[in-house]
């Protein structure tokens, strides 16, 4: 799309000068846009006037006031939310529903549920003005476009494990060590988010041949097996707000920034930190629903969400961090965590495969 | 005299199938219909329903699931029954200062969110905690939660029966010289029976399909079929193998509910005292020891939990304070929450509406079934259960594969209250019917016999009866709905926060002043939902009395 170096990605243009109007200034623009339409196997998507978007999402979606209103102020659409319970039950949702959609956009479907989503072919082909600006990692699919990205990492409390005499783990394998025997408590990938992707990341670490010996070890070194990520960081983790006794966690690498952020009263360091070792990182989506009538104000609003000013409203109301390279941080995201700088990562074709069997194996190995 | 019989019954007929169409339509409409459209669309896909079942029954640890479902609800039920009995018959028998307050504020475990009730029994039931046993990740665990969340509903159905019982029996009784046990196992008990057999079937039911807490407290391996179902559902995306559990549940569930219908035939001719309700002062030994029971137990299973969540809203910081609370009133509350205000007053708007639908549907079911005993009256009357039994993520998809046609009413608000209806109507038809029975077969005939017709007879004796029997369901149900039961989380919806979601929003945050946000926020969710149940409780229909 050769139309993209001569758009400045535009938050607040006015509804004319965006999107496929803007593009057909640019004579290039013509082929790409007529793959586009190929794509879809539609005329070409022309503006359709004002609109109601129905953006389907999960129960942790937030944004803060005013920000879906600029968008609305600057096109003249309206968006109304549809919450859907978690991002699982969403995606379910969103198959029963294909042949008569219920949103035109969907937001929250990650990389763990994303190759289900491909399958089912519940979005169509688009690429969103400002793709450019996103980081070249987090990438899929021609039909979805990545917002943000949250790391499930390992938290610790730094006093708990400071009075035991132990130093932070620097990788998995350390918490294998009798000295981290009964300090661990994980969220079971049956059931929790968090808990799939730390699972993910110790396959991507010890490989098809070596996981479940290392669960098994783990299992032997008395792990704590919770339901939920609210369940073991509140009741079970001693750290932050946790309640429990076990010093480390599986969480997210947003968690100490927001001890910060959240504390009561305010600390001025975190009391909680990231191990950079044996991450996974999550990302989450965002695509124009198959069969939408209204695919250009979609687009619009996917376009929007990729901006700068949607983008750097993200962190302190989801607590994950933006897609867009361009976008600044808040100053506690910057200060109190890292991002790790190698992540595991797999591709959403092979979570797909894998998920359903690892997590039966993974049962068997922890109930075994 | 045969003519004028024949004339009777046709009327009686014509008024129980005019009382059955509603109810009927109801149930058919949104709990058959969506149930059957997602079982058809669970089974279309490569797996169909013979290798769903077969995947089921080769799964080995389902078997034990199965298993650990029935027991843990059969013993849930007993112990339930066991401990609410003291309150039941003080509430029952007794007129006491803070008595519509204590049957009030005995529906608020009801609305807790499994989050912050299992935050307070971890806390409680720690090696750390007052009893010095670390029972946590234990059944123990769960069948304490169990009775924990179910004690209203014994000591509601089988008090406010009680309450309402003919005393002249027992009375005579004492009079002819049986001594207090006596009256009460020979009299009393057997008119109890229908309300405490009511109790039951819901206790076995809401435990038999317990989610929450089985996932919470009862630590890892341990699940019931709801939750096997919710996992294969929504994480496996096995909508097959989810529907296939779902079926087994169903026919347990269906199963269950028979058994209890059979149980229930022989018990017909009880009475109901027509003119209000009589309660005695406490007085005497005997009495003092009742309240001493009933109190004790109420305030170590209930108060103690939920007492220690009002005290961790009110720390702040190591010492206490009213920051939570001030918090999430003030403007600048942290981004994630919208105002409390909003959120009540959508929250109460909800259950409103299901307060309304669940008591008219179940009202008017109570009146058909207590009609004359029909095989209809009696398949209504097992099949109105099932919504207790179905799992959440069923009845949610169901509603979203059912209801594109001819409204698409899938995203619309009122579905929310629908779904919430569905599990209160039982318990409308439960505390309801019991007392309806109980209206002695002669006051009927009688006004038959004098001339009433099938109508009148309904107008003058069963309306008055059932709307204060009525009441008890009604608090059950606004209680439901506040609290959202599971459903809610299955069905699409449109965004308007409720006090549980806000609860659940502060909770997915980490940092201490969320946490205590929420347990706030938890608090008021309490309150409100123990003093509009106190006003519902109030409400005087006509000058009939309390209940």
């Amino acid at each position: 799309m050769p139309a993209k170096e001569v758009i400045s990605p535009p938050s607040r243009a006015p509804p004319l000068e965006t999107g496929v109007r803007m593009r057909l200034k640019v004579p290039l623009a013509m082929a790409g846009l007529a793959l586009v339409a190929a794509a879809c196997g539609s005329p070409a998507t022309t503006e359709e006037g004002p609109q109601t978007i129905r953006l389907l999402t999960h129960d942790s979606f937030a944004v803060s006031e005013g920000t879906l209103e600029a968008f609305e102020a600057s096109t003249g659409n309206t968006v109304e939310i549809i919450r859907a319970g978690d991002a699982g039950t969403m995606l379910n949702q969103a198959i029963l529903t294909k042949d008569n959609p219920i949103a035109d956009v969907i937001f929250g479907i990650d990389n763990t549920f994303l190759g289900r989503a491909l399958d089912e072919n519940i979005f169509q082909p688009y690429t969103a003005e400002g793709a450019d600006t996103l980081a070249d990692d987090l990438q899929a699919d021609e039909t979805v476009t990545p917002v943000d990205f949250g790391d499930v990492c390992l938290n610790y409390d730094k006093a708990a494990l400071g009075a035991l005499g132990l130093s932070p783990p620097e990788s998995l394998s350390d918490l294998t060590s009798p000295a981290y025997a009964g300090l661990l408590v994980v969220e079971d990938p049956g059931t929790s988010s968090p808990g799939l992707a730390f699972l993910l990341a110790t396959i991507d670490e010890f490989g098809e041949a070596g996981w479940e010996q290392y669960w098994a070890d783990l299992k032997a070194n008395d792990v704590l097996i919770s339901t939920d990520w609210e369940a073991a960081y509140y009741g079970e983790f001693s750290g932050g707000a946790g309640q429990g006794d076990r010093p480390i966690v599986v969480s997210y690498a947003s968690s100490p920034p927001a001890e910060v952020i959240f504390g009561d009263p305010r600390p001025l360091v975190a009391p909680t930190a990231v191990v950079e070792a044996g991450c996974f990182r999550q990302i989450e989506y965002a695509g124009i629903v198959t069969g939408t009538t209204i695919p250009y104000a979609a687009g619009q609003l996917i376009d929007f969400m990729v901006g700068i000013e949607f983008q750097e409203d993200i962190p302190l109301n989801m607590f994950v961090f933006p897609a867009n390279t361009n976008a600044s941080l808040p100053q506690e995201f910057v200060d109190f965590t890292t991002i790790p700088a190698a992540p595991a990562t797999m591709t959403a074709a092979a979570i797909d495969q894998g998920r359903d069997r690892w997590i039966r194996a993974w049962t068997e190995v922890m109930t075994g | 005299m045969d003519r004028s019989h024949d004339r009777v019954m046709k009327a009686q007929r014509s008024t129980q199938r005019w009382l059955f169409a509603l109810p009927i339509a109801f149930l058919t409409t949104f709990f058959v219909y969506p149930i059957v459209r997602i079982m058809a669309v669970s089974f279309s896909g490569d797996a169909g329903i013979v290798d769903s079942f077969s995947t089921v029954i080769r799964t080995a640890s389902l078997r034990g699931t199965t298993w650990f479902t029935l027991w843990q609800a059969l013993a849930s039920t007993v112990l339930t029954l066991i401990f609410a009995f003291p309150a039941a018959a003080l509430v029952g028998r007794y007129q006491f200062r803070g008595r519509r307050l204590f049957m009030a504020s005995l529906t608020v475990p009801f609305v807790m969110p499994t989050v912050v009730v299992g935050a307070a029994f971890l806390a409680l039931l720690g090696p750390d905690g007052p009893l010095g046993v670390d029972l946590r990740r234990s059944v123990t665990a769960i069948l304490i939660a169990h009775v924990f969340f179910n004690y209203a509903v014994v000591v509601r159905t089988v008090g406010g029966n009680w309450a309402n019982l003919d005393r002249t029996t027992e009375e005579a009784a004492r009079v002819l010289g049986a001594g207090q046990w006596q009256a009460f196992r020979r009299i009393t008990l057997p008119q109890l029976m229908p309300s405490i057999r009511a109790a039951a079937s819901i206790v076995f039911l809401f435990t038999f399909t317990s989610f929450g807490v089985v996932l919470l407290l009862g630590g890892f391996g341990i699940n019931t079929i709801e939750v096997v179902i919710f996992r294969e559902a929504t994480v496996n995306l096995d909508l097959a193998v989810a529907g296939a559990l779902a079926l087994i549940q169903m026919v347990g569930v269906a199963g269950a509910v028979y058994a209890y219908g059979r149980s229930g035939r022989q018990a017909t001719e009880r009475s109901v005292s027509a003119s209000g309700v009589v309660l005695r002062p406490i007085r005497g030994f005997p009495a003092r020891f009742l309240q001493l029971a009933a109190l004790g137990i109420s305030a170590l299973l209930l108060a103690v939990p939920l007492g220690g969540l009002v005290v961790r809203s009110l720390t702040v910081g190591g010492g206490l304070g009213s920051a939570n609370f001030s918090s999430l009133f003030s403007p600048d509350r942290t981004a994630v929450v919208t105002a409390p205000w909003q959120a009540i007053f959508n929250s109460i708007q909800i259950a409103l509406g299901a307060t309304v639908i669940s008591v008219v549907i179940g009202t008017l079911l109570a009146l058909a079934i207590a009609q004359r005993p029909t095989r209809l009256s009696s398949t209504m009357d097992a099949l109105v259960m099932l919504p207790l039994g179905t799992s959440a993520v069923t009845v949610g998809f169901g509603f979203l594969v059912a209801f594109d046609w001819p409204i698409d009413l899938r995203t619309s608000p009122i579905l929310v209250p629908i779904a919430h209806a569905l599990i209160a109507v039982p318990f409308v038809v439960r505390t309801t019917l019991p007392v309806l029975r109980a209206v002695r077969a002669r006051l009927r005939e009688a006004a038959t016999v004098l001339g009433a017709s099938p109508r009148r007879v309904l107008a003058l004796i069963d309306l008055p009866i059932v709307s204060r029997a009525a009441l008890v369901g009604a608090g059950f149900a606004f209680a439901i709905s506040m609290g959202e039961f599971g459903a809610t989380a299955f069905l699409v919806r449109p965004d308007r926060p409720t006090l549980t979601t806000a609860i659940f929003r502060l909770l997915s945050k980490p940092g201490d002043a969320t946490f205590g946000q929420a347990i706030a926020m938890s608090v008021i969710l309490m309150v409100v939902t123990a003093s509009l149940v106190a006003a519902i409780d109030r409400f005087r229909v006509g000058n009939l009395g309390e209940f």
